[in-house]
């Protein structure tokens, strides 16, 4: 039986107990007993709230017994990634250098969750600072796939993956810089979907890359994940960046199918030079022909500059990385380890407390901004940057979505990239492009691949496309093979 | 001085000053650049403080409408062009920076290409009047090292006030035109006007709202301009002439003596009246500057700024010009600088519109009335006066107390002069008191006729007091001359 059938989704639990059939507390217990069974191999949680969220679950209760409308996800329990602040609840990056540190205020999704009656069940496990694809880069110790606890669960949202897979939550919010959203979604045989660059709000969010990074969701079904995202989305004045239009009604479209869709099979991202998966490949073709015979046109479609994402992104990233990342400092908050002199403070303090690939790409991205070497590294890569964006323009004149693989593999054994970060970095292959260029884009779980693990479809669409993209979405998880997961 | 004459200050050795200057200025905005907080100096340390302006992880900037507006009316009082424009990072790491980078602009600042008229005609260059965000203040206690003192090098500890954190800056950067220290001096003044009478900051150097650093270098005539050297830490005015031509005697120093002068910042010592080495150009941090992400391009819309053109004020050169014209004079001089600094100018127009004579009009207006009871005297009074003093029928001190009790009780010229029994004195009548006090002070007359001008004073003196103060200085010389003379 898979997660979606043995687990109820956010939309059924938010019903439920909007009408007095199940109480929140009785949610939430459910989902605590399944954390108690199997948190301790699977390690999704940096904190599991379980008090605060028992508290949280009865005054939930009592308020729809006196009548109230507790909001669209009334008592529904919701991991929340561990780079999202949450007032007076430790919020890490999965860091030693937040030792410590509460935040003093929520992230704007954070409260519009608790509007919308969600019950936050825990903070989860995430590759230090959103930079990893495999969760294993957390100063707290790797999350595991709960499809195959051998495995990684993919990352950096290693942890609100995981915690939807293994039923902890039937919703998760993650973060999603170059694919740390859709890559474990796809790992882990989940829905996970990262919105156009400014559609939710990153107030609180811990940047890494800040030009890049937006909130998504996690769910098991493309419903779950369409919900989530219309309470979390918006513009929210806190964020210069977030584009001053309301989210548009996704649940509403999902039925109305893929008829006349106009649906382009990305070239560059299918593997034709090799490194993918060959079931891989053969899931994603599958995609393109259920959906065609769903009655979509589908064709082959050209993106040139995207193979040159991945060095693109390499620039740009940890460029703003190193100037995100100069706070942690030891001087306000967090891990201090104190010298004799500031400046001994402030290295001591920072390599003690970052990890080694957060070093990495602070050192990277130091030397991309530095003087004499700007216009080589981090200019250039601005400048590829437009030209991806120019060509997703002209695919987009042909095409209503786009269609790629999320990862090249299907979930891989813990250890096996770890050695050669270039290796690690290949996974984000698929989904940086349109991470470069602000689209939205999500990941749908489509049938299996090597050793029957899950293997995820991209759906990508131009900048608010949304609509179109949860339509798609919606479609191939109705045509998916069955079995998955 | 005037803009005809090029004047430059007189170096030994033939050596000529230039210097550009770099001016921050605090805008008088109700909260800071970047968050809510309240924009207030002298609060308790760290009191107006959030997670945004404390750059706590997560926080993000949001722009200050009112802040923009301000700069945006300073370049065009600067006669900048306002363009688009795009925050960047400079990054670099102190404690009173709590993001370890600061929000500024760097290629592509709100205002370029404006310049600011000095009152004596000699225009200034404005390279660029960017926006930027302010640090934290540091205080630096204890220490062994009692030379340091107040210096991050040997304190024992540190302590940091955030309250300044995030308050938006314009930083006002000159071409490299000022020739003399009283230019400098008269630039910050100038831009002090500005500054308060376009409501864009209350400018007070005191409370560090302007700060100024100056950029000075020397060079021989026709030769290509030497290395400069920033100085920092000038506290008012008259330090920055005195930095200066310390700067500038330094440098000269050094090249005579076949020593390279070597590109660095430098620091004021009031005290000692001196400049330090603070670091030199080869320590100097790469900032590592990028378009700031969390922060969108402004475009100004050309609406907004005709509107803004419309709402500025008469600036403080286009006052003196229009005052100078009024006046018969081809350029502003003294007089009409300080009747236009003493806000006096409209008065004056009014009463030489009215037909007051300019010269007197100004003589009053620049010593005599007090700025605070302008409001009490209507230009008619004034220009009343003037005639009352034109005609004789006031002597020039006289007129000069109606002035100031005009100004205190609002009353007409007329009747004050006659509640004082003022009468124009007549000149036999005075003659004969000159007389009398030249018989009085045979030992100042004698030194007088043997040509000591200065001399005179005395016997004036014992006129002024016979007469209560109503002769007409101008009239006893006259007749102290005829008399040595006769």
């Amino acid at each position: 039986m898979s997660p979606v059938e043995r687990f109820q989704t956010a939309a059924g639990v938010a019903a439920a107990v909007a009408t007095g059939e199940r109480s929140a507390r009785s949610v939430l217990d459910e989902h605590l007993a399944r954390i108690d069974e199997r948190e301790g191999e699977i390690h999704a949680f940096n904190h599991l709230l379980a008090d605060e969220a028992r508290a949280r679950a009865d005054e939930i209760d009592a308020r729809i017994a006196a009548g109230e409308d507790v909001g669209p996800l009334a008592g529904v329990p919701v991991a929340l990634k561990d780079n999202l602040c949450t007032r007076g609840i430790p919020t890490t990056c999965s860091s030693k250098i937040l030792d410590g540190w509460r935040p003093p205020y929520d992230a704007t999704v954070v409260t519009r969750l608790r509007d919308a009656g969600a019950v936050v069940i825990g903070k989860t496990n995430l590759d230090e600072f959103a930079m990893g694809s495999s969760t294993e880069n957390s100063a707290f110790g790797a999350t595991r796939n709960p499809l195959d606890t051998s495995r990684v669960p993919g990352g950096s949202s290693g942890g609100s993956a995981a915690a939807v897979a293994a039923g902890f939550a039937p919703i998760s919010l993650g973060s999603d810089t170059g694919g740390s959203i859709r890559q474990p979604a796809a790992l882990c045989g989940v829905v996970g979907a990262k919105p156009t660059y400014g559609r939710a709000s990153r107030y609180g969010l811990i940047a890494f890359a800040s030009s890049l990074d937006q909130i998504g969701p996690f769910a098991r079904t493309v419903e779950d994940a369409a919900l989530l995202m219309e309470v979390v989305g918006g513009h929210d004045p806190l964020d210069a960046t977030s584009i001053p239009e309301p989210f548009p009604d996704l649940r509403g479209t999902l039925g109305r199918g893929v008829e006349g869709l106009r649906i382009g099979l990305v070239e560059e991202l299918l593997g034709g030079e090799g490194g993918f998966q060959p079931e891989v490949q053969a899931r994603t073709r599958e995609a393109a022909d259920a959906l065609e015979a769903a009655g979509a046109k589908v064709d082959v479609v050209s993106v040139p500059a995207s193979t040159y994402g991945l060095s693109a992104y390499y620039l740009i990233a940890p460029a703003e990385a190193s100037s995100n990342l100069a706070r942690f400092d030891g001087v306000r908050f967090g891990l201090r380890d104190e010298r004799a002199t500031m400046g001994e403070t402030y290295d001591a303090t920072r390599t003690a407390g970052f990890g080694a690939e957060v070093k990495r790409r602070i050192m990277l991205g130091t030397y991309a901004l530095s003087s004499g070497y700007y216009d080589a590294y981090y200019g250039k890569a601005q400048r590829v940057r437009t030209m991806i964006i120019d060509d997703f323009d002209a695919a987009y004149e042909r095409f209503d979505v786009l269609l790629s693989p999320s990862s090249p593999c299907v979930a891989f054994p813990l250890g096996d990239k770890t050695a050669d970060p270039l290796t690690m970095y290949l996974n984000d292959v698929c989904t940086i492009p349109s991470s470069l260029a602000g689209h939205p884009a999500m990941s749908v779980p489509f049938g299996t691949g090597a050793e029957g693990l899950p293997v995820g479809i991209q759906v990508m669409a131009p900048a608010l496309g949304e609509e179109q993209m949860f339509r798609v979405a919606a479609a191939l998880e109705a045509a998916a093979p069955g079995g998955a997961r | 001085m005037t803009a005809t004459e090029t004047s430059f200050t007189e170096l030994p050795h033939g050596y000529r000053l230039v210097v550009g200057l770099e001016v921050h200025v605090e805008l008088h905005t109700a909260t800071k650049l970047f968050c809510g907080c309240p924009n207030q100096f002298g609060d308790d340390p760290n009191t107006n403080v959030c997670p945004v302006c404390l750059g706590l992880p997560g926080s993000m900037p949001v722009l200050n409408a009112q802040a923009m507006e301000l700069a945006m009316r300073l370049g065009r009082a600067l006669h900048c062009e306002v363009r688009p424009s795009v925050f960047a990072r400079k990054n670099y790491f102190y404690p009173d920076m709590p993001k370890d980078y600061q929000v500024s602009q760097y290629d592509q600042p709100t205002n370029v290409d404006g310049h600011l008229d000095l009152p004596d005609g000699t225009r200034i260059g404005i390279e660029r009047a960017h926006i930027e965000e302010d640090t934290g203040k540091s205080t630096h206690v204890g220490g062994a090292n009692s030379s340091s003192k107040g210096r991050i090098h040997d304190a024992a500890y540190s302590l940091v006030d955030y309250n300044r954190c995030g308050v938006p800056l314009v930083e006002i950067v000159s071409r490299p035109d000022f020739r003399t220290a009283e230019q400098a001096k008269a630039y910050v003044n100038e831009l002090r006007a500005i500054l308060v009478a376009t409501g864009v900051s209350d400018a007070k150097m005191e409370e560090g709202s302007l700060r100024v650093d100056a950029n000075v270098s020397v060079h021989q005539p026709d030769t290509p301009f030497g290395t400069r050297c920033e100085i920092k830490n000038i506290n008012s005015v008259r330090s920055l002439g005195r930095a200066i031509e310390y700067e500038a005697l330094r440098q000269v120093d050094l090249l005579e003596a076949g020593e390279r002068v070597i590109q660095q910042t430098r620091h004021w010592n009031e005290d000692e009246g001196r400049t330090h080495m603070l670091r030199s150009k080869e320590e100097a941090e790469d900032y590592r500057y990028f378009p700031e992400p969390d922060l969108v391009p402004m475009v100004p819309d050309p609406a907004r700024i005709e509107a803004i053109d419309a709402a500025l004020p008469r600036l403080p050169a286009e006052r003196r010009a229009a005052l100078a014209e009024a006046a018969g004079r081809t350029l502003p001089d003294e007089s009409v600088t300080i009747v236009v600094d003493r806000g006096l100018d409209e008065l004056a127009l009014d009463a030489v519109a009215a037909g007051a004579d300019a010269d007197r009009t100004l003589t009053h207006l620049q010593h005599d009335l007090d700025p605070g009871h302008a409001a009490n005297v209507p230009a008619a009074h004034l220009a009343q006066l003037v005639e009352l003093e034109t005609s004789g029928a006031l002597t020039a001190s006289q007129a000069k107390q109606v002035v100031a009790e005009m100004g205190e009780t609002g009353k007409a010229p007329e009747a004050i002069a006659a509640e004082r029994g003022f009468e124009a004195m007549d000149t036999s009548e005075l003659e004969g008191i000159v007389d009398e006090a030249i018989a009085a002070n045979g030992g100042a007359w004698e030194k007088y006729c043997a040509g000591e001008q200065k001399a005179q004073g005395a016997i004036v003196g014992h006129v002024m007091k016979a007469t209560r103060g109503q002769a007409d200085g101008k009239l006893v010389s006259q007749l102290l001359e005829q008399r040595r003379s006769a």
